[in-house]
């Protein structure tokens, strides 16, 4: 029973970082159709966030608060540039875009490895997050259960940004008809630098996370980026509800066929499911319906 | 200017696909024109007052992390030859390629080195499947690799000089370790590829004669990143000890999941065949302390020769800088290959072969000796214990060189693990 538990909230715990690795993806890629490969290297740069607050603040709980809007900001702003410089001028070109993200990466790993060496740094874990935290009936990893309430409310402020406010019916309405939202006044210009910006940042978030779990180096973000491409391909494009489902999904299957099986077994089961699926369904969990004619 | 912009990409694109195109080429042609120099005798040139070796390591790619820090430990054991007059009064004169972390390219850099250098030795390699992309091309040109990383044992080439340790120099010595501790149970964790299948094969084979029930054997797949569900297992398995054969960015993982899940190396101790000091600062020292290693070398070990190892390692690379048991090996396999050519009075590959048998050196982490027959080094054992400072302390130790034994012919109850 204890071993279920565990299984089920390993589960979870897996889908809540894909959750985190994916959701800003779901934003540039599903609402936007930017390919951008690039996306797992900001995630790295929010990692690296955390190591260089740390050299500064010496408490790793205070540090780790920190590094959220910093890595948010740092995810952003890499975000922005990129969009400035580069992308805005392929909108629509989804294999050059993919193409010239990755060259990005690539740049983006050198310069990580530049700066701070090509081993992987040390990022300390707050006291408070080591261990385990003890829910009664079973212990559950106290930095599992942190990202878990992170991933949450990273969704719940993107739904408040995207349906309460007025950037977010903006982003909504470049993404449903881009040509018709230009016609009432929007900037679509401006909108697609703020969606990149967000995106970006929330990349910058998963990695500030990631840190608690796993190595910070400067391939930190390749050993992400194809999952959370799975997840977005999976929820279906423009829907974040899609991806927040398909994440928990994805998790939870891994962790089950993991434990019934191996790990390498289960991440191709988790494969085979997902290209059945999309046989079956190829615009994914949920899509948009839009009166587009793009 | 939005047509002349798309232009402008679209030529680049057409450009980088032709550069790609005629790399690719390249590469094709020169690996076509050296099948034919492959059976050609060694062309190794010793008229002048200069030798030319081979360094072939990851630079660049996944690997480099490692194995960059041995093409520091092979360039110092260079500088300090050199310092000295060389080897037979030439000066090494030091060719680097890069192995970018693919073996076929390791491949296709050994040919080159062999073939259009004409290196005396090659030094280098790390991950198996590297060196075992290079042993047909060393056989088939009749070179020499060095390769200085402990290994799963079952081969030896006449062409390759094992520097690290072999199966039953390392992993033998620590399943004793454990039989000594009293540890019943066992977990095996490991990364999907050759080195931990055959560990433990070799492991399983051994807990069986030994008494020692396993519990459980979990690979995860090369850069996994989520180990709740396997610690879960192990949790749930009750075994007294783990042995680790994870590979790189997986053990922090691994070890950040196992801290969280409320294990303690006081009571479950892993016992990790892959991390040493240049591993421990990217893991979390917090995340290490107490647990337990196997190798051959540790930068703490206490001699003259180590000493000396360290103390001009961190005059060259900077006060902060670890050595580790392959950059270990690496510099001695440059000093043992000295000893072999300065034996042979020759730098021919045939000549430094039948030299080879018998020659030691009294390397940082003691004396070592070359083994004749199967090329591989008498190594001493050494189980360590991380400390609080990062380094790995001795906890064990075999006390005098083990013979290597890459077979394990010579264990009972291995008889059917090499075939």
């Amino acid at each position: 029973m204890e071993a279920l538990i565990g299984q089920l909230f390993a589960g979870l715990s897996l889908g809540s970082v894909l959750l985190l690795a994916a959701l800003g993806l779901s934003l540039t890629f599903g609402q936007m159709g930017v390919i951008n490969m690039a996306h797992g290297e900001f995630m790295m740069a929010g990692a690296y966030t955390v190591f260089v607050v740390q050299g500064v603040v010496a408490d790793a709980g205070l540090a780790l608060v920190v590094s959220i809007p910093l890595g948010f900001l740092v995810g952003g702003l890499l975000g922005l540039l990129l969009e400035v410089l580069l992308i805005h001028r392929m909108y629509h070109r989804p294999l050059d875009t993919l193409l010239v993200t990755w060259g990005v990466a690539l740049i983006l790993q050198q310069v990580a490895r530049d700066v701070f060496g090509a081993p992987n740094v040390d990022v300390k874990a707050p006291t408070w997050l080591s261990g385990g935290v003890d829910l009664g009936f079973t212990q559950v990893p106290a930095a599992r259960l942190f990202i878990l309430a992170l991933s949450v409310a990273a969704v719940g402020a993107l739904a408040v940004v995207l349906t309460r406010t007025s950037l977010g019916r903006r982003i909504r309405g470049v993404v449903q008809n881009r040509d018709l939202a230009e016609t009432v006044g929007i900037s679509t210009r401006d909108t697609d630098r703020l969606t990149f910006f967000i995106g970006s940042g929330l990349a910058g978030i998963a990695g500030v996370a990631l840190t608690l779990l796993g190595s910070t180096g400067p391939t930190l973000g390749t050993n992400y980026i194809v999952d959370a491409f799975l997840v977005v391909v999976a929820g279906g494009i423009g829907q974040i509800k899609g991806t927040v489902i398909a994440a928990f999904g994805l998790g939870l299957m891994q962790a089950t066929f993991e434990y019934s099986t191996t790990a390498s077994l289960a991440k191709v089961a988790v494969f085979v499911v997902v290209v059945v699926f999309l046989q079956i369904r190829p615009q994914g969990i949920f899509s948009i319906r839009t009166r587009s004619l793009a | 200017m939005n047509t002349g912009l798309r232009r402008a990409t679209r030529v680049t694109a057409f450009l980088s696909a032709a550069v790609l195109l005629v790399s690719a080429c390249g590469s094709r042609t020169s690996d076509t024109s050296t099948g034919g120099t492959s059976g050609a005798a060694s062309c190794v040139d010793t008229s002048g007052d200069s030798v030319k070796i081979g360094l072939l390591n990851s630079l660049s790619g996944t690997m480099a992390i490692s194995e960059k820090t041995v093409n520091d430990s092979l360039n110092l054991a260079v500088e300090q030859i050199n310092a000295k007059g060389g080897v037979l009064g030439k000066k090494l004169s030091v060719v680097t390629e890069d192995g970018a972390s693919e073996p076929t390219v390791f491949a296709e850099k050994a040919t080159k080195l062999i073939s259009s250098d004409c290196v005396a030795a090659v030094f280098g390699g790390w991950t198996s499947s590297s060196r075992k992309a290079m042993l047909p091309v060393f056989e088939g040109a009749n070179g020499l690799l060095f390769y200085p990383v402990q290994y799963e044992g079952l081969e030896a080439s006449p062409n390759i000089f094992y520097t690290g340790a072999t199966t039953n120099q390392q992993i033998v010595p620590a399943l004793d370790y454990l039989k000594e501790k009293g540890v019943k149970t066992l977990f095996l964790v490991g990364s999907d590829y050759v080195f931990p299948r055959t560990a433990n094969k070799i492991i399983q084979a051994y807990a069986k004669a030994n008494g020692i029930e396993v519990k459980g054997e979990e690979y995860a797949p090369l850069g996994h990143t989520d180990f709740a569900t396997i610690v879960n297992k192990l949790k749930g398995s009750g075994a007294s000890a783990v042995f680790n054969t994870l590979n790189g960015d997986s053990n922090v993982a691994f070890f950040k999941e196992y801290k969280n899940a409320g294990l303690a190396a006081a009571t479950t101790p892993v016992v990790s065949v892959s991390i040493a000091e240049e591993e421990v600062g990217g893991v979390g020292v917090d995340n290490l302390v107490g647990q337990l290693t196997a190798w051959n070398y540790y930068q703490t070990v206490d001699s003259p020769a180590n000493k000396t190892f360290v103390e001009a390692f961190k005059a060259k690379y900077g006060a902060t800088r670890v050595t580790s048991d392959p950059m270990e090996a690496a510099y001695t396999s440059l000093f043992l290959w000295q000893a072999m050519v300065e034996k042979a009075k020759s730098f021919a590959p045939n000549d430094v072969k039948n030299a080879a048998g018998g020659v030691s050196y009294d390397a940082p982490e003691g004396p070592v000796t070359v083994n004749g027959e199967n090329h591989h080094i008498a190594k001493t054992a050494l189980i360590g214990k991380v400390g609080a400072d990062g380094l790995i302390h001795t906890e064990w130790s075999s006390g005098k060189p083990i013979e290597p034994d890459p077979f394990l012919k010579d264990y009972a109850w291995a008889t059917g693990l090499s075939g």
